[in-house]
């Protein structure tokens, strides 16, 4: 049974493959991409139950033993991502269709779509630094593939920009994978972890620092405070099923490798470290929430609003106790559903009114009333309302604050939520209310097709808020085995 | 020997950045194509040069070299190849559009 594994990597790879075969015949592409992406959510759906019934599994590539081979660990915060990415791509996958042109979808849309979604899964699943590299540069290369889908101007000078910042930062990864070999001569996450351990106190100073160099290389990835400055305009200009795609996946694998190499390998120096992340949080969170207010492109607000909830995230890692790390990983995965929604719903409401400028819109809801009520439910689960995901996550990170005795980071935290919620808020006061607009679409079906994948996303959001009692449990399950590390250890160096 | 290539990788980081920093695109795509040359130069270094010693522990073999560092430049030269090619692609696709090779007049505007 261990080779299920490799699942959530192998089939989104397969079916990149055949998809690849008829680019021209979108009659055929579409619904065997839909198809595809039904059937591996069910298979996700399988293999997480048997995650979270029979205990995590972990595949040594080839029959190496670890550390000689690659290991792929779905462990219990893992395989959670991974569902959590199938289920955004299979919301996005119904998606495009409608949101795209045939010409965007023709030119292999659906390949790279099925190779971002492997990387992605790979990133998450990998037990090995230098084999993150290697899927942070398959999601790279299937995004670089995304990003210039449409070859408009401003967005190929805005991938231009993304690119580099990416490949700049993906070589300081390579440096710094380096550099831990040198000092433990391993690349395995849990034996580099072992062997970091057994370092004497006095040197591990070095430790201390290679964290921090690979911590900037994933913040570069996840847009932390001072790192984020690529991000809106290049995640703004491509078309809002890919901005989703990115929104919700790109950076919440950047966030994910913090929160894996800071849980298990460097813990010995947290005054340093984790305090380090407290203060970027909170700086990330103003940086990205005054963004967010200084617009009126409405696909920009919500871009930004991607800023903060990093600095959400990361705020959680850097407590480092278990309510801040459960609230971290509620706020990961609910996050990623609630960006992927809003992102498609902004590109329904860009349809809808014809523009992205705020100031040119009004009384879109009298058009479209279920596309401004379910953008009414994203602002509230966003910003953290009761009873909605979003407010479950704050108040466990609030509550892990104030148990560390955190004043001014749960202050912040909780004025740039109120912020968050200014900005989301605005979009609907401006755009869905008021005196109808001239200018609306000529094509309401067009407007209702979108609004589909974004009502189940939206559903799925409010679940995980209304039904946090039967979810929260797991989560639970999830901070107390991070921070007891050694059940990673031994089940990937058991062999 | 370590600190020779050291060095070398250094002066290869240095050039590397200076020529990001630089206007013209070109110098842009060159600069990163000289670090990554550095950075692959680095990861041989960090797993102790040998001369004369095969990569491979077999039988009677007491002095080997470590095969693991020449894998992942292996696998690090193939990743970076192909985004070069591909930031090549771009580049000159950018350029046709924008009709400016500035990083300058890159910034865009406001009103798009």
């Amino acid at each position: 049974m261990n080779n299920l594994a490799i699942l959530p990597i192998i089939l989104p790879i397969l079916a990149s493959v055949i998809v690849a075969f008829f680019p021209g015949k979108l009659n055929i592409v579409r619904p065997l991409s839909k198809i595809f992406m039904v059937v591996f959510l069910g298979v996700m759906l399988f293999i997480t139950f048997k995650v979270y019934s029979d205990g995590m599994i972990v595949l040594q590539g080839g029959g190496w033993d670890a550390p000689f081979g690659i290991s792929l660990v779905l462990d219990y915060l893992s395989i959670i991502l991974v569902l959590t990415t199938y289920v955004i791509a299979t919301a996005a996958v119904f998606y495009a269709p409608h949101s795209l042109s045939d010409q965007q979808e023709k030119f292999y849309f659906y390949t790279f779509f099925f190779l971002l979604i492997s990387g992605v899964s790979g990133a998450f699943i990998t037990g090995d630094l230098f084999n993150l590299f290697v899927f942070f540069e398959v999601l790279l290369m299937a995004s670089y593939g995304l990003i210039v889908l449409g070859n408009g101007k401003a967005q190929l000078r805005e991938s231009l920009k993304y690119v580099l910042i990416n490949l700049f930062s993906s070589m300081l990864f390579v440096t710094t994978v380096a550099f831990i070999y040198s000092l433990v001569g391993t690349v395995n996450m849990a034996h580099i972890a072992e062997r970091v351990d057994s370092i004497p106190a006095e040197d591990q100073g070095i430790v201390t620092v290679i964290g921090i160099l690979l911590f900037f290389v994933f913040a570069v990835k996840a847009a932390i405070f001072p790192l984020y400055y690529w991000l809106p305009n290049s995640y703004v200009v491509p078309n809002p099923v890919v901005s989703a795609l990115f929104g919700a996946l790109l950076t919440k694998v950047g966030i994910y490798s913090i929160f894996r190499v800071f849980t298990l390998i460097f813990v010995h120096d947290t005054g340093v470290t984790h305090q380090l992340f407290i203060w970027l949080a909170m700086l990330t969170m103003i940086f990205g929430v005054i963004g967010a207010l200084s617009t009126n492109n409405v696909k920009l607000i919500i871009t930004y609003n991607i800023i903060p909830a990093i600095g959400f995230i990361l705020m959680g890692i850097g407590l480092f106790n278990e309510d801040g790390l459960s609230g971290s990983i509620y706020y990961l995965m609910h996050d990623m559903v609630i960006k992927a929604a809003l992102f498609l719903l902004i590109g329904a409401l860009i349809v809808a009114a014809g523009t992205k400028d705020l100031s040119q819109m009004s009384g879109v809801i009298q058009r479209f009333p279920l596309l401004g009520w379910l953008f009414f439910i994203g602002s509230l689960v966003l910003a953290g309302i009761p009873p909605f995901s979003g407010f479950i996550g704050k108040l466990l990170l609030l509550r892990g604050a104030l148990d560390q005795g955190e004043i001014l980071l749960t202050v912040v935290a909780l004025l740039s939520s109120l912020l968050i919620l200014l900005s989301m808020i605005r979009i609907f006061i401006r755009g869905f209310w008021g005196e109808k607009m001239e200018g609306m679409t000529t094509n309401p079906s067009k407007v209702h097709a979108l609004t589909i994948p974004a009502t189940f996303l939206i559903s799925i959001s409010i679940y995980l808020g209304v039904g946090a009692e039967t979810v929260l449990p797991y989560i639970d399950q999830i901070s107390s085995y991070l921070l007891e590390r050694t059940e990673y250890i031994s089940s990937v160096l058991k062999g | 020997m370590e600190i020779i290539m050291i060095v070398l990788a250094a002066i290869l980081f240095a050039t590397g950045v200076y020529n990001i920093l630089q206007k013209q695109l070109l110098r842009i795509v060159i600069g990163t194509v000289l670090i990554s040359h550095g950075a692959h130069l680095f990861i041989l270094t960090m797993g102790k040069l040998k001369r004369g010693a095969p990569p491979v522990e077999v039988y009677g073999v007491t002095e080997y070299a470590d095969p693991l560092p020449q894998a992942l430049i292996l696998t690090s030269i193939v990743i970076s190849f192909g985004v070069t090619s591909f930031l090549l692609v771009l580049a000159y696709r950018a350029y046709k559009l924008n009709q400016t090779d500035n990083m300058e007049k890159m910034r865009g505007s406001e009103h798009e």
